[in-house]
C-alpha cells in the first residue's frame, strides 16, 4: 500500500469513528436529556407528561409530612407564585429544610403530583441552587409584569 | 504583616516571571548564551518567591488571622490544626496559588533534572513555563488576592466548608494539580519543540518521564477524590460523571493518549505532530479544568456576570493559551514533520487506534459537561446531561479500547501479520471468553454486560502474560530471574498499569453488577437483611466532636448469627456554620464493602426514634481504587528506568535514530 493511501485508510477510520461516536452522543442525548422547568411552568402545562424532568423551587414551609411507617415523604415546591406537590420514597439529603432551595428529578402524573425518584440539595446552607434560585426570580418577575399591565387603571 | 510579606513575594515572582519568560527566549533566539543562562536562576527566585507567598498565606490561616478576608471567610478558630493549614487551598484564591506553586514547583524540578539538556531547549522550556506562570500571577494578584485585608477584621471566621473537613480532602487538591501542572512541562517542550522547529526521538526521551509522572500524580488525585465523594457524601457513589469530575477526568483521558504517543515518538520517531498537539491539548484541558472549577461557572455561568473582571480575565487566558499554541503549531507542525510511516497492522496501528478513541471519548465528555453550561449561558433553557448520557456513550467508544491494550503490545512494530498476532493470542481470547461466560454463573446472575466487563478484564490479564511468557522464552538468559531481570523498568512498568486497567474494570463491572442498595426505616433493636448480611440498628447517641456535634449511630454487622463488624455511622452538625455532614460507617473488604450511613430521624426530631437508613453492599468497590493505584504505580516504575537518565547524560539533541536503536524495544 502507498502511504498515501494509507494515510488516507487512517483519515477514513478516523472519520468512522468520529462519526460512530456522533451517532452515539445524538442518540444519547436525545433521550438523556433532563429539562428543568419551575413550578409555573409546570402549573401551565409546559411541562412533558410521563417524561422526567426537573422542577426547582423553595420547599414550602409547613408542607413537609411523613407517611406513617415509611420513607415516604410529601412536600410542595414553590416558587412562590406556584406550587406543585411533590412525593419522594427515600432518604432527603442533609440539606434539604423548609423554607431552602430543592431540586427534584422526577416525572409529573395524571393527577399533577410529580413522583420524585432523586432529590438533588449540592448546595451549602448560605446558598440556593442556582436553579431553584433563577425559579423563584422568575416568578417575581412575571408577576411584578403582570400586575403593571392587568392593573393600569388601579395605579393611584 | 505577615500577609503584606506575602503579598509583596508575589508581585516580585511576577516581575522575576516575566524576566524568566522574555530574556531566555530572546537569548534562544540571537543564540545570546548568557541571555538564556538566566533561565534557571529566575525560576529557581520565582520558586521561592511563591513558597514564600503560600507559607504566609498559610501562616495566617494556622495564626486564625481573621483580618485577612481569605481566612475569614474559610477558616474558625475551632478548626482543629490540620484542616486550618487544608484551608490555605480550601478557596478560589488559596487553590490558584496552590496551582502556582506546582507550576513553580515543577519549574524548578525541571532546572535540577535537565542538567545535560541543550540549553537552547532548556531555556525555551522554563520561558514558556514562565509565561504560563505571568499569567496565573497576574490572575492572583488582579482578580483573586488572597492576602486581601478585612477592615475591620471579623472577630471570628465562617469556617471551611464542612466537606472539605476531611484527611481525603487534605491530600486530593495537592496531588490533582501536581498532575495538572505537571502537564504544562509536557506542554512546554512541546513548544520548544514548535519554536526550534525539530523533534527527535531524544526531545521523547526528555518529556517522557516528565508526563508519565504528571499523569501518574493525575490518576492518584482522581481516585482520591472518588473515593472521598464514596464515604462522605453518603450515597455510596464513586462517580457521577459531575462536571467537576469531568473536568478533572478529559486531561487524565488525554494525557494517557499522550503517553502512548510519546513512546511511538521515542521508539520509532512516528507521530510527531499527534504528540505535540496531544501535549498543547492535555494542558488545555488542565487549564480548562481548573477554570470550571474554581471560577463558579459550573454552580451558575452567571457567576461571571457577578464579577466580570475574573470571567473575562480567563477567557482572554484561555484564548491566549489554546488559540496561541494552535496557532505557533499550525505554523510550525510542517517544520517538525509527521515521522515516520507504518503498516496497517502494526504496533503503531494499534496505539494510533487507542489514541483516536481516547480522544473521541474525551470529547463526548466535554460535550455533555459544556453542553449545558453554553445553553444556560445563551439563556436557551435549562437542561442537565446526566450519568445515562455518559454511560451509553462512553463505555461503547472504550470498549474497543481496552481490547486493543491486549492486542497492541503484542503487535510487532513497524509491521505486524495478522495471522501470527492470532496464533500468539488465540488461546488468550479462549480462556478470557470462556472465564467471562463463566464467571457470572459462579457470582449470582448472568447478564451481558458483566460478561462483557469480565471479558475486558480478563483479556487484559491473560493478554499480558502471554506477553511476558514470550518475552522470557524469547530471551537468552539462563534462569528464570535473570530472564525477568533482562527486561527493562519501563516495560514492568507498562504490564502494571495494564494490570491495574484490567483490575479497575473488574471493580466497576462488579460493583455495577451485583451491589445492592435499600434506604429503610429501622426503630430500635430492628435487623434487616441484605445479602446474607444481618444489620441490626442499635439507635443512636449524641457527643461531642473538635467542632461539631456529633450523632453517632451504632449497627452490628452479623454473617450466619455471628458479629463481624460494629458500625458507627455519624452524622455532624457543624457549630460555626450549622451545616449538616452524613459520615457513613464502612466495613471494608476485599471482595466488597458493607456501608451504613444515617438518614434522618423519623418521628419529628426524637432522636432515640426510628431512623431511615441506608443500607449498602458494594462488591468489589475497592478494587476501582486499587485499580487506579496499579496504574499509577505503574507510571512511577516505568520513570525509574535507566535509558532516561542515560539519555540525560547524552550530549545535545543530534541522536535521533543511533539512539532508538539502542534502546529495548518496548
Amino acid at each position: 500500500m502507498k502511504p498515501r493511501t494509507r494515510r488516507l485508510g487512517w483519515i477514513v477510520g478516523g472519520l468512522a469513528v468520529l462519526g460512530i461516536a456522533a451517532a452515539l452522543v445524538l442518540n444519547a442525548f436525545q433521550s438523556n436529556l433532563v429539562f428543568f422547568f419551575t413550578p409555573t411552568q409546570v402549573a401551565a402545562r409546559e411541562a412533558p407528561q410521563g417524561r422526567p424532568f426537573r422542577v426547582g423551587g423553595l420547599v414550602e414551609a409547613g408542607s413537609l409530612a411523613r407517611e406513617a411507617n415509611s420513607l415516604t415523604v410529601r412536600f410542595r415546591v414553590t416558587d412562590t407564585a406556584q406550587t406543585i406537590p411533590v412525593t419522594y420514597t427515600g432518604l432527603l439529603p442533609d440539606l434539604f429544610k423548609e423554607g431552602k432551595g430543592v431540586v427534584a428529578q422526577g416525572t409529573l402524573g395524571p393527577d399533577g403530583v410529580f413522583r420524585a425518584s432523586e432529590v438533588l440539595a449540592k448546595h451549602d446552607e448560605n446558598y440556593m441552587p442556582p436553579a431553584a434560585a433563577d425559579a423563584v426570580k422568575q416568578a417575581h418577575e412575571a408577576m411584578s409584569t403582570k400586575t403593571l399591565i392587568n392593573k393600569p387603571g388601579e395605579r393611584k | 504583616m505577615i500577609p503584606e510579606l506575602g503579598h509583596f513575594a508575589l508581585i516580585l515572582a511576577l516581575l522575576v516571571a516575566i524576566a524568566q519568560s522574555t530574556l531566555p527566549l530572546a537569548g534562544a533566539a540571537y543564540r545570546e548564551p548568557r541571555l538564556m543562562a538566566l533561565a534557571k536562576p529566575a525560576a529557581r527566585a520565582q520558586f521561592l518567591l511563591v513558597v514564600t507567598a503560600f507559607a504566609c498565606l498559610a501562616a495566617s490561616f494556622v495564626g486564625n488571622d481573621f483580618s485577612v478576608q481569605n481566612v475569614a471567610t474559610n477558616s474558625n478558630s475551632e478548626l482543629p490544626l490540620h484542616y486550618r493549614f487544608a484551608a490555605t487551598w480550601g478557596s478560589h484564591e488559596g487553590s490558584l496559588l496552590l496551582w502556582t506553586l506546582m507550576l513553580a514547583g515543577w519549574t524548578f524540578a525541571v532546572t535540577l533534572f535537565s542538567r545535560h539538556l541543550p540549553p537552547v531547549l532548556l531555556a525555551r522550556v522554563i520561558a514558556v513555563m514562565g509565561w504560563v506562570s505571568v499569567g496565573f500571577l497576574l490572575f492572583l494578584l488582579f482578580t483573586s488576592n488572597p492576602f486581601d485585608r478585612l477592615v475591620p477584621p471579623a472577630p471570628e471566621g465562617r469556617d471551611l466548608n464542612p466537606l472539605l473537613q476531611d484527611p481525603g480532602m487534605v491530600i486530593h487538591p495537592p496531588m490533582l494539580y501536581m498532575g495538572y501542572v505537571g502537564f504544562s512541562v509536557a506542554f512546554a517542550f512541546a513548544i520548544a519543540a514548535l519554536l526550534g522547529g525539530r523533534l527527535d526521538a531524544t526531545w521523547a526521551r526528555w518529556s517522557r518521564p516528565w508526563t508519565t509522572v504528571a499523569w501518574a500524580f493525575l490518576t492518584i488525585g482522581i481516585a482520591l477524590g472518588s473515593g472521598w465523594a464514596y464515604y462522605t457524601l453518603g450515597w455510596g457513589g464513586w462517580w457521577f460523571w459531575d462536571p467537576v469530575e469531568n473536568a478533572s477526568f478529559m486531561p487524565w483521558l488525554t494525557g494517557t493518549a499522550l503517553i502512548h504517543s510519546l513512546a511511538v515518538t521515542e521508539k520509532r520517531g512516528a507521530f510527531k505532530s499527534w504528540t505535540v498537539l496531544l501535549a498543547i491539548l492535555a494542558f488545555s484541558l488542565s487549564l480548562l479544568g481548573t477554570f470550571l472549577v474554581r471560577s463558579g461557572v459550573l454552580t451558575s455561568v452567571h457567576a461571571f456576570a457577578t464579577d466580570p473582571a475574573r470571567g473575562v480575565f480567563i477567557l482572554v487566558f484561555l484564548a491566549l493559551v489554546v488559540g496561541g499554541s494552535l496557532t505557533l503549531f499550525a505554523w510550525r507542525a510542517g517544520k517538525v514533520g509527521l515521522g515516520g510511516i507504518f503498516g496497517v497492522v502494526s504496533r503503531e496501528s494499534t496505539l494510533l487506534a487507542n489514541n483516536i478513541l481516547l480522544i473521541v471519548a474525551m470529547a463526548s465528555v466535554l460535550l455533555g459537561t459544556l453542553y449545558p453550561l453554553f445553553l444556560d449561558a445563551l439563556n436557551l433553557g435549562k437542561i442537565s446531561v446526566g450519568p445515562p448520557y455518559f454511560d451509553a456513550v462512553f463505555y461503547p467508544l472504550l470498549a474497543p479500547a481496552v481490547f486493543l491494550m491486549g492486542v497492541g503490545p503484542m503487535a510487532r512494530w513497524n509491521k505486524a501479520s495478522l495471522p501470527d498476532l492470532w496464533t500468539r493470542l488465540k488461546w488468550a481470547l479462549g480462556v478470557a471468553v470462556v472465564a467471562a461466560v463463566i464467571l457470572p454463573f459462579i457470582l449470582g446472575h448472568w447478564s451481558p454486560l458483566i460478561a462483557g466487563g469480565l471479558f475486558l478484564a480478563l483479556w487484559v490479564v491473560v493478554s499480558s502474560v502471554v506477553n511476558l511468557r514470550t518475552r522470557l522464552a524469547g530471551s537468552h538468559r539462563h534462569g528464570l530471574v535473570a530472564k525477568l531481570a533482562a527486561n527493562s523498568p519501563s516495560y514492568y512498568g507498562m504490564l502494571l498499569a495494564h494490570l491495574g486497567v484490567a483490575v479497575f474494570i473488574v471493580g466497576v463491572t462488579l460493583v455495577k453488577g451485583y451491589e445492592s442498595e435499600q434506604d429503610v426505616r429501622l426503630d430500635l433493636g430492628q435487623t434487616v437483611d441484605a445479602g446474607g448480611y444481618a444489620f441490626k440498628f442499635l439507635g443512636v447517641v449524641p457527643g461531642p466532636g473538635p467542632n461539631y456535634r456529633a450523632l453517632t449511630g451504632t449497627v452490628e454487622v452479623r454473617k450466619d448469627g455471628r458479629l463481624i463488624e460494629t458500625l458507627k455511622p455519624e452524622k455532624r452538625i457543624y457549630n460555626a456554620s450549622g451545616q449538616t455532614m452524613t459520615i457513613a460507617a464502612i466495613d471494608i473488604g476485599l471482595f466488597g464493602d458493607r456501608y451504613v450511613s444515617l438518614g434522618e430521624p423519623l418521628a419529628a426530631d426524637d432522636i432515640d426514634g426510628a431512623w431511615g437508613v441506608r443500607i449498602y453492599l458494594k462488591p468489589f468497590i475497592d478494587w476501582i481504587w486499587m485499580g487506579a493505584f496499579l496504574m499509577a504505580l505503574g507510571g512511577i516504575v516505568a520513570v525509574c528506568d535507566r535509558r532516561y537518565r542515560l539519555a540525560i547524560q547524552l550530549r545535545t539533541g543530534a541522536i535521533g535514530p543511533a539512539a532508538s536503536a539502542g534502546a529495548p524495544a518496548d
